[in-house]
């Protein structure tokens, strides 16, 4: 009991972190119709952003990340939309998700010849300490990472839901023409689209980075990981990214300490198929409803 | 006179297939027997991409099926002609089993799958070292001989890859231009007037997917014998992107397109490796060029140049936007 409490806690912990990354990727899908296949990389390099400032610049840690997420929001927010979407605007669709590919290449081979191949130990946030809970160990910076994730998320959708911009950007990835008729400025929205995006995927980073350590690899698995959750939650909610992320934290968890070890990496997987045979618009999510 | 010029330049591209390797040394001849390995595999994939307007990330996946498929039956004895159909029936089912859930929905539903398909492929591949070697692979797998004619040297290796290759090719340009190959392009085109026309949208976009999986198959069959060593690591999901690279450099939907977009991916390390260590950067930046300026591939580059030296000829006006999905 007190093992399944430990592994059940600390897969939500990471399961939220996914969920931030997750949630961003269906922001973009809402707000330019495609999938994002760098938002692993994204993931990954804001906490490079980070050690660059903290070493090399030597700025005390906080600021470190203040300017690792300003350089994150301005390079993976601004210049990706600039730069990569909007040239292609009036077409996306596979020309735009073949850039994203590319881009990913670039982003994680730029890391591994400039920034080094190995492993980097990132900074820790939170205390190393743990607290009993029942007769489980339990340890804070989980705790923390789930606390920060989970305001970050509710945080959003408030904003998403309660404020006039947020309601003005739902229109937009609603429905774009309309929204430009009554007056929304959707190019706007989109980019504001695109920024949210960039700074989930840096907190995420940094959130993740502790644990993981700071690594150029470290986007395929996590890319990976953000579509699955975003497509068992549903990919037209941010809930259902939300519940995808961290139904596949705690599985995970679940299968590597109860089942297999070295099939742990399939489950998700074998979850993705699941479901979209049988639930393809995702747990949550409501369906768009059309064949072709 | 217009009529002789595309049988007149395939005479001529196979003239030159024949005499490009004299003369050279293995190393060469064995690039140039993978590229046009690679190139029966993109042009499976260009069906279901360029044809059918489904992105498939599991190519290389069905590249690892066909290989291990032919390693495991040829290392027991059983001939490559034998093992090579085997290899091909059964990614063509494992690409309809897929495909079917999958195709249910519109979408990006197929990319998704595939791209989990591969990475469980990889994993089985790795962890069931009982069949499959695990890490360590299979070796030792013999070229086929035919009677007389013996592959075992690089050179007739690679004539033998030729002659395969042009029947893959040859089988594609015939699907093409079939009545179902039409309707694939109609499928692409516009589904909603294709479904209204009464075709019947679903079942050809999932043949589609399974025959350019037996075409992976296929490149997959002469993989084995060619390397005579496969491991999990040269089908992991970066291969499956750079056949997926492959098509779209070279443009997607243009016949010829996957067999120039292979060779621009296979031949450009070689051409790129004085820049080390830079070259996927290198690389990977010019693809994101090509897509923002012109995403038809370089086969669309020429035809806007030719567009734009002799506006009066229409060069597939269908394909001014690039394939949508």
């Amino acid at each position: 009991m007190a093992q399944f409490i430990q592994v059940l806690l600390s897969g939500l912990a990471t399961g939220s972190i996914y969920a931030m990354a997750a949630v961003g990727f269906t922001l973009i899908w809402q707000a330019a119709k495609t999938v994002n296949f760098a938002q692993g990389e994204f993931v990954m390099l804001p906490a490079f952003f980070v050690l660059i400032a903290h070493h090399a610049l030597h700025l005390p840690f906080w600021l470190s990340l203040a300017v690792g997420l300003a350089a994150a929001v301005f390079v993976l927010g601004y210049l990706f939309k600039r730069l990569i979407v909007e040239p292609m605007l009036p077409v996306t669709g596979l020309p735009l998700i073949i850039s994203t590919m590319a881009l990913a290449i670039v982003l994680k081979e730029s890391v591994k010849e400039f920034y080094g191949a190995e492993a980097q130990p990132f900074p820790e946030l939170f205390p190393q300490d743990t607290i009993p809970v029942l007769d489980a160990v339990v340890s804070v910076q989980d705790l923390l990472n789930l606390a920060v994730s989970l305001s970050v998320v509710t945080a959003l959708t408030l904003f998403l839901n309660r404020t006039r911009t947020g309601r003005c950007m739902q229109a937009t990835a609603q429905n774009p023409d309309v929204a430009e008729i009554l007056g929304v400025n959707t190019r706007r929205m989109v980019l504001y689209t695109f920024l949210i995006n960039a700074a989930l995927a840096a907190l995420a980073s940094f959130l993740i980075s502790p644990v993981y350590l700071a690594k150029f690899s470290n986007g395929e698995t996590l890319g990976l990981i953000a579509f699955i959750a975003a497509i068992v939650g549903g990919f037209n909610q941010i809930r259902g990214a939300l519940v995808g992320g961290l139904l596949i934290g705690v599985l995970d968890n679940l299968t590597a300490t109860y089942v297999t070890a070295e099939y742990r990496a399939a489950l998700p997987l074998v979850l993705l198929i699941l479901i979209i045979m049988v639930r393809p618009q995702g747990l949550v999510g409501t369906s768009e409803g059309r064949a072709v | 006179m217009r009529r002789y010029r595309t049988p007149l330049l395939l005479a001529l591209g196979l003239a030159a297939l024949i005499v490009a390797p004299i003369g050279q040394g293995n190393y060469i001849v064995y690039t140039l027997c993978s590229w046009l390995i690679f190139s029966i595999a993109a042009t499976g994939l260009n069906l279901t991409l360029g044809y059918a307007g489904q992105i498939s990330l599991a190519q290389a996946s069905f590249m690892a099926i066909g290989a291990y498929i032919t390693a495991l039956m040829t290392l027991n004895g059983v001939h490559w002609l034998l093992a090579m159909p085997c290899s091909m029936l059964a990614c063509f089912a494992v690409g309809l089993a897929l495909g079917f859930p999958a195709l249910r929905v519109q979408g990006h539903f197929l990319a998704f799958v595939t791209l989990a398909f591969n990475t469980l492929v990889f994993l089985v591949l790795r962890n069931e070292d009982w069949l499959t070697g695990g890490v360590y692979g299979l070796v030792g797998m013999e070229r086929p001989g035919f009677g007389l004619f013996d592959t075992s040297k690089q050179l007739h290796f690679y004539y033998f890859t030729v002659a395969v290759f042009a029947v893959a090719l040859a089988g594609m340009w015939w699907i093409v231009r079939s009545p179902w190959g039409r309707a694939f392009k109609a499928l692409r085109e516009n589904p909603i007037r294709a479904e209204s026309l009464g075709v019947d949208t679903r079942r050809l976009t999932l043949l589609a997917f399974a025959i350019g999986s037996a075409y992976g198959g296929l490149a997959g069959a002469l993989v084995a014998p060619l390397v005579q060593f496969i491991e999990p690591g040269s089908f992991a999901l970066v291969h499956s992107l750079r056949l997926l690279l492959m098509v779209v450099v070279g443009g997607a939907g243009f016949f010829f397109g996957p067999v120039l977009g292979a060779a621009v991916v296979i031949l450009l390390p070689e051409v790129l490796r004085f820049t080390e260590g830079y070259y996927l950067i290198l690389y990977a930046g010019s693809v994101i060029v090509l897509m923002v300026f012109c995403p038809t591939g370089l086969i669309g580059v020429y035809g806007r140049l030719r567009q734009r030296l002799f506006p009066q000829r229409v060069v597939r006006g269908d394909m001014a936007t690039g394939p949508q999905l």
